[in-house]
């Protein structure tokens, strides 16, 4: 395959990839590695860097929007990014001295749970709960405009939260990837935050924490340009896209379908890693 | 109260542009790099099997630059690339602003620890 030939496959399979990622809002991002590596041959150490760059893309595109919507707050944002990107650069090194088979394997197990936690269906929202002191002290509670007016929230756990957000750092640097799913899971399930403000304000984050990990694996020399271009452009593209057809139009098919191949590529992800094949 | 949020919404509103100004130049200077880079190996053979990692000039952000102006594509997409990178970190460098215009101490605090870690980052790690 010539590098025209290549570029414009990758293209296309990184617009799917952003398209179907933007509008079940999984993210394009969890599937690049599997596709590069899987159908493409490529070497998972140039497929994390290239991910990780389209991620950076995605995120800043679509906190542009979201953050001018009033749902995102950046108060919680800015302190929970210290635990994201310090997790960011310790799973950027730790990387390094990891093998390919073993990344291989925790990205497939990443991915059944991230197709699991899209399933399962969310607890009712505690509402009304007291404010937390130490979340007080940190200035978190916020409110945000709902259906009926201004709607107040307190911010809970936030040690709990902090200390998950690391790890989704840590992960988002070892695997390129964005770990919006489990961001989410720190603020909506341990921290109460409602659940459009933890969607956007993980969404303004992921930026932040991908950029900490993408200035190591520059100086490594696993961020290809020749790569990194079509995936980057075509999943810019692609989210772009369907932001724009964003119709409520049967997402609840597209987010099983979706779930599903995610789960296939988790299990050959893990089945290549374990062989270590990959 | 109210002029804080006010104060909060107008932060976000120029935040917003800022990341949307820095994804569009990034993705048109990519493109750019592209054009260049597909004219002159788009016929070459295409191979990621095996991981040899960049050449030194495309890690570091002097040889990156050095690369571009000499108008090589791959150097062109690395400088996009660069651009990309460089936008959440111009998003946390304008939050601190934003926090100081506030008055908001321990948010300065807190947004100074983040751009720390993401300079060491760039920077520091190069030396590692």
């Amino acid at each position: 395959m010539n590098i025209l030939e290549f570029t414009a496959l990758v293209f296309a399979g990184s617009l799917v990839a952003g398209l179907v990622g933007s509008l079940t809002g999984l993210g394009g991002g969890v599937v690049l590695v599997p596709l590069l590596t899987l159908f493409f041959k490529v070497d998972i150490r140039y497929a994390i860097g290239a991910s990780l760059v389209s991620v950076i893309a995605t995120s800043s595109g679509a906190a542009a929007a979201y953050v001018k919507e009033g749902f995102s707050n950046i108060r919680i944002g800015m302190f929970l990014e210290i635990a994201t990107t310090l997790g960011a650069l310790v799973g950027a090194i730790i990387a390094v001295w990891v093998s390919t088979s073993a990344i291989a394997t925790i990205f497939g197990l990443v991915l059944l749970v991230s197709a699991f936690l899209s399933r399962k269906p969310r607890s009712p929202a505690e509402r009304n709960t007291p404010p937390d002191p130490l979340a007080t002290r940190l200035r978190l509670n916020g409110s945000f405009p709902d259906l009926e007016g201004v709607r107040n929230y307190n911010v809970q756990r936030v040690p709990a939260g902090f200390g998950i957000m690391f790890g989704a750092g840590a992960l988002s640097g070892l695997l390129g990837i964005g770990s919006g799913a489990m961001k989410v899971l720190a603020m909506d399930q341990a921290m109460k935050i409602p659940f459009k403000v933890s969607t956007t304000t993980s969404n303004f984050m992921i930026g932040v924490t991908a950029a900490a990990s993408a200035g190591v694996y520059l100086s490594r020399g696993y961020i290809d340009p020749g790569l990194s271009m079509p995936v980057m452009l075509g999943v810019l593209a692609g989210s772009l896209v369907g932001t724009c057809i964003l119709v409520k139009a049967e997402t609840k098919l597209l987010r099983l379908v979706f779930s599903a191949v995610i789960v296939l590529l988790g299990i050959e992800m893990l089945y290549k890693g374990l062989a270590g094949r990959l | 109260m109210i002029e804080r949020a006010w104060t909060d919404q107008k932060i976000e509103n120029i935040l917003g542009n800022l990341l949307r100004a820095g994804v569009g130049l990034s993705a048109f200077v990519v493109f750019c790099g592209a054009v260049v880079y597909l004219t002159h190996h788009g016929h070459s053979t295409a191979d990621y099997r095996v991981f040899q990692g960049e050449p030194s000039d495309l890690r570091s952000v002097p040889g990156i630059v050095r690369d571009a102006l000499k108008i090589e594509g791959r150097g062109i997409i690395q400088l996009g690339l660069l651009f990309l990178i460089a936008t959440p970190v111009a998003r946390v460098i304008f939050s601190i602003w934003g926090f100081a215009a506030e008055h908001d101490r321990m948010y300065v605090v807190f947004t100074v620890i983040v751009l720390a870690i993401l300079l060491f980052s760039l920077i520091g790690s190069t030396q590692m």
